[in-house]
């Protein structure tokens, strides 16, 4: 029987599906004019209060919107959605990540033409995140200081799919032997290029500059 | 983690280009996945197997090659490969410089398949 095996040719990204949704959401939001900023970062990093002191300093500059992604709970959203700010929560069904064509399900529950500004709080995880393009235009992940200075050997690929690093709860620097030199040297061997910026969503340090960095972007794009 | 999804996209892509080769049956696909990924190849195949039921690609065998991480330096732009568990602790070999961006590593791709 083996000599009717035949040989087929595929050479198939596997990924190419989620890579033309994504180029397409690009496309749309040049359109609407609208900055699509993809925010990961592990379980428990600050992402949502991140968010939310980052609304506090920039919400009356610009117009944003929210989309919460979680397993299963609407917490996330409800948090934000109780600032005023259009909240739209996406349940993954158990699924690790968000991919371009689950973000555009989310969009369309938002009014583009009206925003200026869109946060996906994605999925809480640093590893399936980093393997799918979300159609954002910057990709920012969080790491804690209780997390360990060490993540970037652990978790190589988000630190390189990253346009921003903003560490995080730096209000416990001192509790801790987070070593931010010797972490900064790790994730400049990784991409050489990401912003890191030190801040504390609870104490407000450092979310100017971040807020500075994010409302330039934002600008930029939609002045493009 | 991610397994379920791409391994859905892979049994789409063999089915695929099955239909257009009048194939009986799926006996092996050849995959090249970047070192850096961090999918596991025992829970590709669990989840191929159990996807791919029914289908001409049933029983099918996953064949996965790990294509090598390659980083670029900054400083003299030569390409070297690095092992996963060095990654965020390598020197330029050529110029010990530290600034060092990812060339390749992270590619998902279906090669080619052996059918009936």
């Amino acid at each position: 029987m083996n000599d009717a095996v035949r040989l087929i040719d595929v050479k198939e990204a596997i990924q190419a599906d989620n890579e033309r949704v994504a180029e397409d959401l690009r496309a749309r939001l040049a359109e609407t004019r609208t900055f699509l900023l993809n925010l990961m970062s592990a379980p428990g990093a600050g992402k949502t209060r991140t968010i939310l002191k980052t609304l506090e300093v920039l919400r009356d500059r610009l117009r944003f919107g929210v989309l919460e992604a979680d397993i299963e709970s609407t917490v996330d959203a409800e948090r934000v959605a109780a600032t005023g700010i259009s909240a739209v929560q996406l349940r993954t069904g158990g699924f690790c990540h968000l991919d371009a064509s689950m973000v555009a399900k989310g969009l369309a529950a938002l009014d583009l033409e009206a925003l200026d500004v869109v946060i996906i709080e994605n999925v809480g995880n640093l590893v399936c995140p980093a393997e799918f393009d979300t159609g954002a235009i910057k990709n920012v992940m969080i790491l804690s200081v209780p997390e360990g200075d060490d993540k970037p050997l652990k978790y190589p690929l988000m630190f390189t799919v990253s346009d921003v690093l903003l560490v995080n709860k730096v209000d416990y620097l001192g509790l801790s032997d987070f070593d931010l030199a010797a972490m900064r040297e790790r994730v400049v061997r990784l991409n050489p290029d990401i912003q890191i910026f030190e801040i504390s969503a609870k104490t407000g340090q450092g979310i100017d500059q971040w807020a500075a960095w994010l409302e330039g972007e934002a600008r930029r794009f939609i002045d493009a | 983690m991610h397994e379920l999804p791409i391994t859905k996209r892979i049994l789409d892509i063999a089915l695929e280009h099955a239909r257009g080769h009048k194939v009986a049956r799926i006996v092996r696909i050849h995959l090249k996945i970047g070192a850096l990924s961090d999918l596991e190849n025992e829970w590709i195949q669990r989840y191929f197997d159990y996807l791919s039921r029914g289908t001409v690609a049933e029983n099918a065998r996953l064949a996965i090659t790990r294509s090598p991480i390659v980083m670029r330096c900054r400083g003299c732009a030569r390409s070297f490969e690095v092992a996963r568990e060095e990654l965020g602790q390598v020197r330029c070999p050529g110029c010990s410089a530290s600034r060092l961006e990812l060339v390749s590593g992270r590619e998902y791709l279906v090669e080619n398949m052996e059918v009936l």
